[in-house]
């Protein structure tokens, strides 16, 4: 069989991600980059746990940050992270049309999580004139929370470009490993946000 | 017509398979959701730092651990070698979390 056709449930293997040579070895590279990532984002984490009390003066993090705004954040990403379980589910399914509603759900959660992100920041640079420059406080905190925004940015933008290319193509085995690899990476990015609300956001209100 | 009325049984398996994985999935995330409810309840309450601290930890480490082991599938066959890749990044991860909080104080 081509792999030109489209895949139905009688002609093809349970994981269509993982059915040929070159999506075992996606999902493996991907894995590699993960690694990778958590080493990144140690050193940031590592960087902004020594430098969070040092203020300079300016505001600190129980000045600034407010619960309910990062708990909405939390919960959006969260859900994301479940919505794409779906979507992958649909794919092991071959659904195709079920896993690009259930992706664009995806896609609209991440928008939404990035415009809370944003608002967020524009709210303390203008209500506090807390900067980049402010302190090293500043400059740790919008290190590592804007290194996941921009993770955000890239996993969404990835996300679009993959739906939008496969859009008329259906589910095919060529395909099938890169809204895979894009599940794993969105999963992960829900990881760093989980220790980024524990340790930047919970952990500065409460000392 | 004998071959395609067995993929058509295997096919119903596999979905049934599917759909049970997908059952524990969903359990998972709400797992995920109860312990976010509790990480904020603790802060939001005016608790002990000692003993909210540790709490919230615990409870992301936990929550990552779903993550990875349902959401990521790290617990099906076939992930030793993605399981010593993300544990080599988590011992970089708490060394240099380490380093860094305890050489730099001022």
């Amino acid at each position: 069989m081509s792999q030109e056709h489209s895949l139905n449930p009688e002609n093809l293997p349970k994981d269509p991600a993982k059915a040929t040579l070159e999506g075992r070895n996606k999902f493996l590279g991907l894995w590699f980059f993960l690694g990778g990532e958590t080493v990144l984002f140690a050193s940031l984490f590592a960087t902004y746990l020594a430098l969070r009390n040092s203020t300079a003066g300016g505001p600190s993090s129980q000045d600034l940050f407010g619960l309910e705004l990062v708990f909405i954040m939390t919960i959006l990403l969260l859900t994301s992270s479940l919505t794409s379980v779906y979507a992958i589910y649909q794919m092991k399914n071959y659904n195709f049309k079920k896993m690009q509603l259930w992706f664009g759900i995806t896609a609209i959660l991440g928008l939404g999580f990035l415009g809370f992100e944003i608002y967020e920041f524009y709210h303390y640079i203008t209500d506090y004139g807390f900067t980049f420059r402010s302190s090293a406080f500043g400059s740790a905190f919008y290190t590592l929370v804007g290194f996941h925004g921009g993770h955000v940015v890239f996993g969404l933008s990835w996300l679009i470009a993959i739906m939008v290319r496969n859009a008329k193509r259906g589910l095919t085995l060529q395909n099938a490993p890169k809204f895979n690899t894009w599940a794993l990476y969105w999963h992960f990015i829900d990881v760093v946000w989980v220790f980024i609300f524990t340790v930047v956001y919970l952990m500065g209100m409460v000392s | 017509m004998t071959n395609n009325t067995n993929i058509d049984k295997i096919n119903s398996f596999q979905k049934q398979e599917q759909k049970q994985e997908m059952k524990h999935q969903v359990i998972t995330f709400v797992l995920m959701i109860v312990f976010t409810l509790i990480a904020f309840l603790a802060v939001a309450s005016d608790l002990d730092k000692i003993f909210v601290i540790p709490l919230i930890l615990i409870l992301a480490v936990v929550q990552v651990g779903f993550q990875f082991y349902y959401f990521m599938h790290m617990k099906d066959k076939g992930h030793e070698i993605i399981s010593t890749l993300i544990f080599s990044g988590i011992w970089i991860a708490a060394v240099a979390i380490l380093t860094f909080t305890t050489i730099i104080w001022w």
